[in-house]
């Protein structure tokens, strides 16, 4: 079982990448459990998921000490790594964050993901950048399952399809290389 | 059929349209305004009406119309959109309209907050509004289950004419999960309503009221409620039991919450405490039989709720003073984790070991 707590700003596709996880994990005949904080939260505000695919039943779907922590922004980072789980890991968005963690018992990724984002061909595919970096370290999904829900997802827009994947490809070689 | 990911929200919506709803009338309040969303789309393309009324009080009193000319009705709200249709429901209660009434609970008293509750177990099990009257309360702890019992409902409600409540806490509504959904079932498979106000005249004139005013009349009219809701006492009770067989401990919880039990459990069990779980399906009727059969093992009893402590009324008249039965809970939006309510276990244990 693997629990992953997505947060960022509204409009950084935090939820979209959230919904993408749980699909892919259903995709590969998983559990899922997709859970949005909906707080009274407007445009520019904090916006964040818990996502867990497991290979059980999911008893409580809450994420409260998440194994993986995804940050797209420096308040996300700072406010959610406390929670993360011993031994966890953190991926955080180099380009709107600083990556000080203030422990020494998690492992942290720091991805600059909305300058690999510009270079893929459009900053708002940070969070497929992100996606990269998460399944290249925990394998949590398989390479396929992203790509076709991507697809899917933008059936009737080839260009945002091949930017998606290009950053998502991106994202993956950033920390491979490393 | 295959699994498909779908939110809470709109898994009520398909299990209603897919067991016959064909009305649907309501009005906007976070957190289900995905229910009335989803039903604007769905509902004409199913030959249905969507009505998007001008308040609570006009949704439940179009579902009263609607249910009583035969067609299968919903309406949905969340808290205080509830506590408005709480006229209505009592009406259609006397009428014995049957009709499903979603009530995804949000934070209260009054305005209260958006974020999860479930603060409206008196008013959805007690009889929230005037008179003598129960609905048939069914509790959902996934998104599976908010389909397959909002399709439950409308057979129930149908089957015992009295009116059925989906009560579930913000969680659910939100929360996106696998689902299989059932098949749809065409309108000529649903019986018949010899009862219905559906345009007979002379000989075939049917009527609906709530306005009984000869006591000689009321008293055998509520009389018949009565034994209606003592049938489906005897038919319809449900409940999860989650390792109870061997419990020192039985952790109560229904919807979302019940679920969060269940991990606290497992952590329990694997630090040595023997933890189970009860978790009722229908909070009106009650399953009280499975506590009164726990109690004979148990030490102790724990109720878990987004609440400041109301379903554990029922547990303790379940429970019947056999064993102490203890309480957590947590208000104002704020979910409990599994640590809390292991620790409100071990607590619990301690107190009944001491003798308190």
């Amino acid at each position: 079982m693997i629990k992953i707590l997505l947060a960022g700003q509204g409009g950084q596709g935090v939820l979209s990448a959230g919904k993408i996880l749980a699909e892919c994990g259903l995709k590969e005949g998983k559990e899922v459990s997709y859970l949005p904080a909906y707080g009274p939260e407007m445009r520019g505000g904090t916006a964040n998921c818990s996502v867990i695919i497991s290979e059980e039943p999911i008893a409580s779907p809450l994420c409260n000490e998440p194994d993986v922590l995804i940050a797209m922004n420096g308040p996300s980072f700072h406010k959610f790594t406390p929670r993360v789980k011993k031994g966890g890991i953190v991926i955080v968005n180099g380009s709107m964050s600083d990556c000080y963690a203030g422990r020494d018992d998690i492992t942290v990724y720091d991805v600059a993901a909305n300058d690999i984002a510009m270079e893929a061909g459009d900053i708002r595919s940070a969070n497929n950048v992100i996606m990269g970096v998460l399944v290249a370290v925990t394998k949590a999904v398989k390479d396929k399952s992203v790509i076709g829900c991507l697809n899917e997802k933008f059936i009737g827009k080839p260009a945002l399809m091949e930017i998606n994947e290009r950053a998502f490809r991106m994202g993956k070689e950033a920390v491979i290389s490393d | 059929m295959s699994k498909i990911l779908l939110h809470g929200t709109e898994a009520i919506c398909e299990g209603a349209i897919r067991n016959g709803c064909r009305a649907f009338f309501g009005y906007p309040i976070t957190p289900q305004n995905e229910v009335p969303e989803y039903m604007s789309v769905y509902m004409p393309k199913v030959g249905g009406v969507f009505v998007q009324a001008e308040s609570e009080v006009a949704a439940i009193n179009m579902v009263y119309g609607a249910g009583g000319a035969g067609v299968r009705a919903m309406t949905s709200s969340s808290s205080p959109g509830v506590s408005l249709k709480q006229e209505g429901i009592s009406y259609i209660a006397c009428a014995r309209i049957p009709c499903v009434v979603v009530n995804i609970m949000r934070a209260g008293p009054g305005l209260g907050g958006i974020l999860p509750a479930q603060g409206d177990y008196f008013q959805a099990t007690k009889g929230g509004g005037h008179g003598d009257y129960h609905l048939i309360v069914l509790a959902p702890s996934s998104v599976q289950e908010a389909c397959d019992f909002t399709y439950r409902a409308f057979d129930l409600s149908d089957k015992y004419r009295v009116p059925a409540m989906i009560l579930a806490d913000g969680m659910i509504g939100q929360l996106m999960e696998p689902v299989e959904l059932p098949p749809m079932r065409p309108l000529s498979d649903i019986p018949k309503k010899d009862w219905a106000t559906d345009g007979g005249y002379g000989e075939d004139r049917r009527v609906l009221n709530s306005l009984i005013i000869k006591p000689e009349e009321l008293e055998p009219h509520v009389n018949e409620l009565k034994k209606t809701y003592d049938l489906i006492a005897e038919n319809e009770k449900l409940c999860e039991k989650y390792m109870t067989e061997d419990a020192e401990i039985i952790l109560t919880a229904y919807g979302t919450v019940a679920r969060i039990c269940k991990s606290a459990a497992n952590i329990l069990r694997k630090q040595g405490i023997r933890a189970g779980v009860i978790r009722p399906i229908t909070l009106y009727p009650f399953p009280s039989e499975a506590f009164s059969e726990a109690a004979e093992t148990a030490e102790a009893f724990l109720s878990v709720e987004l609440s400041l402590g109301q379903m554990i009324e029922d547990v303790r008249l379940a429970v019947n003073g056999k064993k102490p039965v203890y309480f957590y809970g947590r208000t104002g939006g704020n979910v409990m984790d599994e640590e809390e309510v292991v620790k409100a276990a071990k607590n619990a244990l301690l107190k009944v070991r001491a003798g308190e």
